[in-house]
């Protein structure tokens, strides 16, 4: 396996963006960003990888201009996944191990706010049985939160102390788009939403786009002197059924934890929609008490569809660039109810990056 | 005024699904007023039945009758209903798991508040009067002392096809630069801009030029005479065609555009449209404009010499 | 660092129909999955990861269908990803379960792609009407019809070399069993007969609209050495760009001339209508044949690409046979379509492909492309181990 590492990273997440759902005019200045931290142009780009949704933007082929912001004259090496930014990067993360291409630029684009988020992701659901009664997001993630309440596996005020961390975390993020901080007593006192959960246990509908770079060896050497390495990156998919799943556990996210090495990790950057999600996930990675949990103040305080997972962990690159830690895991999900769940960690030293 | 221009669409298509042998078993149960489970391979009773199942892999054939009965065991308030869900007030949705089978199925609790359910709760089918072997023929309510109402079976085909109206309701944006090409249609100006690193003037103006990424940006207002560079003729009527065939559909480079423009040809007999005709664009009175490509009603020829082909080869 | 070697051991399909009312989405993805497990001797249980492709999800009507697919399709508790690159997309899938395999990463990868186009309207999903946007008044050929008069007459091309090729396709499809059309009888004449569509495209010059699925199994160098017959990967590519520029040659586009010459490099080879047998090439309105073929290097520009239709060649008897198995005319599923290609390709240099095998074929291209002539994908596999 090749040393590969994150060594660019730029977002964008707002609350509505009033611009096109092919969200180019947003993608343009996301890419100057990437190519400025790089010192690259578009043309050191050896593989090109974007993640998207037709439904989210309500039209068939929806991702097909966005290659306009790269500038394609020449044509380029490119892909696109129906999936979160993680998940491109992974696609790219491949091309770079065939030993086809040393570099990679991937972005994802999405506008939540165009439609009605929650209804549209029930088209997510089997069509047959499911989808025909438009389960929405936050209902399948209520059915999750209570039973994992019933079991005994978590309670409000352990999904109120995620979300009053997130929310305190979060003002320190300029592109949060919820945030501030109160106590854990003053969100319980809050009013239900959608019992089991309140407003603040869920994410915001977020709009907005990321983009991450990646490169082989002494390519990325030259970009940073702490480039990010890659050094585990696995993911796996769970039976969509909500009867079938035991909801409290997350089996894909545990066996991508196991096929990867999480000891030593300080950051974690999970993407946890909802609050009761991160205890699910802290449990499946088996994190210490120590480990840092979304400093960013994550997906609970700002979620922008098809970035959000890959926005994990170039938050988790950038501290690593920093020198603030030396190893940390970015999380991303797809699916209802944690169904399909991607890891990657990074680390400040290549040495045995590979696994 | 706002930086870009806005409507609402709505996308909608009913889908006709065709179920499989599986599916279409379940469903036929549904509209008989039967909840028909499968049985796994380790002996799991489930409801709906999986399709294949998931240890051996083979199609589900094993169907066991399950009881309209079940208890919750886990549930959500849904406060604020979205379009098409079962019900158009609060609601609860609720994993059941029915008496004789082993894993929950997902469906709507017909409940007023959400103290009136609760894990561990019975429930009750109940069932739709018209039922067309569909996941709505039914939803769940508190069982009552007389328990759930039986129904008679309908049919006697099997259910292979279910349809699944789905309807999306969005706010499109234009992009800044395509807001200024339809607030320029407005006024009864084509406005393209000019990419500032290749030179090449783009109508519609561009977020990003194709070629070099960056925007476009300075405003040119183009000819609204151009050259057709290639069409065809449109011989065959189609679903949401508005104009009777044949007609052409073309590729017009306007005057001052260096990239060519969708449209239609008309006042000239499709048989007499060629490759390098000078055509100009004729407005729909100024009343009907808005901010659209369609205030141009279409392109008609201005009866000038054709032009040379080497002055649009490399448009084709 | 070079590849890792890769082979399809494994090819399967339905059949194809205009309406597949008898199975489900996840029905007719197991069709043709378990189809190719049975050829490659495998069962699902070995499958290390799957890959799955389809174009847009508003055919069907589902966002992600792979989510709610999982399970069927074996991949629950293996990683699962899901490609879409438009009409390219079967054979951008492949790409991209050969390089699980070429990186090192899996051993054992299933790939499948898939289209249930009777579930709605494909020109609707295609064009869903949008504000301030002038709605679609071609129709589906509408778009390409212009690009083929265009092609006619920089090449001076004769006007019955579409009508050719539609022939020869649909002659093809009758060889073989899973085409959804077949149409005895179908000969020059009368695809010049039938109903002028979008001038200069005819009836009989345009490709079905089908549901069916394609799914192949790529493997590393050990598991292949088990196969009687691997068809081994010689080189993959993958090309974009803008759907609309200033002067983009949209006949001829550049991103598939630049493709191909990336694919004849990586492949070793250095005149393609020598070294390669047989090509399944994607064709969905007849006119693309000639188009395509000058495009990727078998024939000159200008001309060259309708002289060798026109003469015999790419006829299952000629110097270069394209889409024995009947092509994208006969059978378009249009998420499975590329894929078809690659497949089809696999199964001519493993000597599988039944009554329309070429004799002797070694090295075959699959090709795919989508969008407005915009994403390019494409494949060369030979019977023999690539030696670079």
């Amino acid at each position: 396996m090749r040393d590969v590492a994150v060594v660019g990273f730029a977002q964008r997440q707002m609350p509505e963006f009033d611009g096109s759902p092919t969200c180019v005019e947003m993608l343009v200045p996301l890419l100057a960003e990437c190519y400025e931290q790089t010192g690259w142009t578009r043309r050191d780009i050896g593989f090109w990888c974007s993640g998207s949704s037709d439904y989210l933007a309500g039209r068939s082929f929806s991702f097909v201009s966005a290659v306009d912001a790269i500038g394609v004259i020449p044509p380029v090496n490119e892909s696109h996944v129906e999936m979160d930014l993680a998940w491109a990067m992974y696609e790219a993360w491949l091309k770079i191990q065939t030993g086809e291409v040393d570099t990679a630029l991937v972005y994802a684009f999405g506008k939540s706010s165009a439609g009605v988020l929650r209804r549209t992701l029930g088209l997510q659901l089997e069509p047959y049985t499911m989808t025909p009664l438009w389960p929405d997001t936050v209902s399948l993630a209520g059915l999750q939160a209570r039973a994992g309440i019933d079991a005994g596996v978590w309670d409000e005020t352990a999904m109120a102390e995620v979300a009053n961390r997130s929310l305190t975390d979060a003002e320190k993020n300029d592109w949060s788009i919820r945030k501030g901080g109160s106590s854990v007593e003053e969100l319980l006192a809050k009013p239900m939403y959608a019992d089991p959960l309140r407003k603040h246990d869920c994410s915001p509908v977020t709009d907005g786009a990321a983009a991450i770079v990646l490169a082989a060896d002494d390519k990325a050497r030259d970009v940073r002197d702490k480039p990010a390495w890659i050094s585990g990156l696995s993911h796996y998919i769970d039976p969509m059924g909500m009867g079938t799943r035991d909801l409290t556990r997350s089996p894909s996210a545990e066996r991508a934890a196991a096929a990867v090495d999480l000891n030593g990790v300080e950051v974690a950057e999970l993407h946890a929609p909802f609050s009761h999600q991160e205890l699910i996930l802290r449990r499946e990675l088996g994190l210490a008490d120590d480990v840092r949990i979304n400093p960013s103040g994550g997906a609970l305080t700002s979620n922008p569809m098809f970035s959000g997972g890959g926005i994990r962990i170039g938050e988790v690159a950038t501290r690593i660039w920093s020198g603030e830690v030396a190893k940390g895991v970015g999380h991303a999900t797809s699916g209802p109810a944690l169904q399909q769940n991607l890891l990657c960690t990074l680390v400040s030293t290549p040495e045995g990056a590979s696994n | 005024m706002t930086r870009t221009l806005s409507a609402p669409v709505t996308v909608a298509f009913d889908y006709t699904r065709s179920t499989g042998p599986v599916l279409g078993r379940f469903l036929t149960g549904l509209r008989d007023g039967v909840v028909v489970g499968g049985r796994t391979s380790e002996g799991k009773v489930v409801v709906p039945p999986l399709e294949f199942d998931p240890v051996t892999h083979e199609a589900t054939t094993d169907f066991v009758e399950v009881a309209p009965t079940g208890t919750v065991t886990s549930w959500t308030w849904v406060p604020e209903p979205v379009k098409d869900q079962p019900f158009d007030r609060p609601f609860a949705f609720a994993l059941v798991l029915l008496d004789g089978a082993d894993v929950p199925i997902l469906h709507a609790l017909d409940v007023s508040s959400p103290d009136e359910v609760s894990t561990g709760m019975r429930v009750q089918a109940r069932w739709a009067a018209e039922r067309i072997g569909a996941i709505t023929d039914l939803v769940f309510e508190p069982l009552s002392a007389s328990g759930p109402t039986g129904v008679e079976a309908i049919g006697d085909n099997p259910v292979s096809g279910v349809i699944v109206p789905v309807s999306l309701d969005y706010l499109y944006a234009a992009s800044p630069e395509e807001s200024a090409f339809y607030r320029g249609l407005n006024e009864g100006r084509i406005v393209g801009q000019r990419c500032p690193t290749c030179q090449k003037v783009y109508v519609p103006p561009r977020s990003a030029c194709p070629s070099d990424g960056t925007p476009t940006a300075e405003e040119v207002e183009v000819s609204q005479t151009g050259t057709i560079t290639t069409f065809c003729i449109v011989n065959v009527p189609f679903l949401g065609q508005k104009i009777t065939p044949p007609y052409v559909s073309a590729y017009v480079l306007l005057d001052g555009a260096d990239i060519a423009i969708l449209h239609l040809i008309l006042g000239v007999e499709a048989a007499e449209v060629r490759m390098g005709m000078r055509v100009k664009a004729v407005w729909k009175p100024e009343t009907e404009w808005t901010y659209s490509l369609e205030n141009i009603d279409h392109f008609e020829p201005t009866g000038d010499p054709d032009a040379d082909y080497e002055t649009y080869r490399n448009h084709l | 660092m070079a590849k890792q070697p890769a082979a399809v051991v494994g090819v399967g399909q339905t059949h194809h129909r205009a309406k597949r009312l008898d199975v489900s989405m996840a029905g007719l993805c197991r069709e043709a999955i378990d189809r190719a497990l049975e050829d490659a001797g495998m069962t699902l249980d070995e499958i290390d990861a799957i890959v799955v492709g389809k174009a847009p999800d508003l055919f069907e009507g589902v966002m992600m269908p792979e989510l709610f697919l999982a399970e069927a399709l074996g991949a629950a508790g293996k990683p699962l990803l899901r490609v879409h690159t438009a009409g390219s997309v079967g054979g951008s899938t492949a790409i991209v379960a050969s390089s699980l395999v070429q990186a090192g990463v899996h051993k054992k990868v299933l790939t499948v792609a898939y289209e249930k186009q009777s579930e709605s309207n494909a020109m609707w999903a295609l064009s869903v009407p949008l504000p301030f946007n002038m709605p679609v008044h071609a129709g589906a050929g509408g778009y390409f019809a212009p690009h083929v008069r265009s092609y006619i007459r920089r090449s001076e091309a004769p006007t019955h070399v579409g009508a050719i090729v539609a022939a020869k396709d649909r002659n093809n499809a009758l060889k073989n069993p899973y085409a959804h059309l077949h149409n005895e009888g179908t000969t020059v004449e009368s695809v010049l007969a039938s109903q002028m569509l979008w001038d200069p495209i005819r009836y009989d010059e345009t490709c079905p609209s089908s549901d069916g699925a394609c799914a192949l199994v790529i493997v590393d160098e050990d598991t292949a050495k088990a196969s009687p017959n691997p068809a081994w990967i010689h080189g993959t590519v993958m090309r974009s760009e803008a759907t609309t520029a200033a002067e983009r040659d949209q006949v001829n586009p550049q991103a598939s001339r630049d493709a191909a010459a990336a694919l004849w490099k990586q492949a070793g080879i250095t005149s393609p209508i020598d070294e390669i047998d047989c090509a399944e090439i994607y064709v969905p309105f007849s006119w693309f044949e000639p188009m395509w073929l000058e495009s990727l290097g078998f024939a000159e520009e200008n001309g060259g690409g309708w002289r060798l239709t026109e003469s015999g060649g790419t006829a299952m008897d000629g110097v270069l046979p394209v889409n024995c198995s009947g092509g994208v005319l006969s059978s378009n599923p249009i998420g499975a379509s590329g894929m078809l290609r690659f497949g089809e390709a696999a199964l001519q240099v493993r000597g599988a492909a039944g009554e329309h095998q070429v004799d002797g074929a070694r090295k075959a291209l699959g090709h795919a492309y989508g969008g407005g002539s915009q994403f390019f994908a494409m494949w060369v596999v030979g019977a023999e181990k690539p030696s670079n």
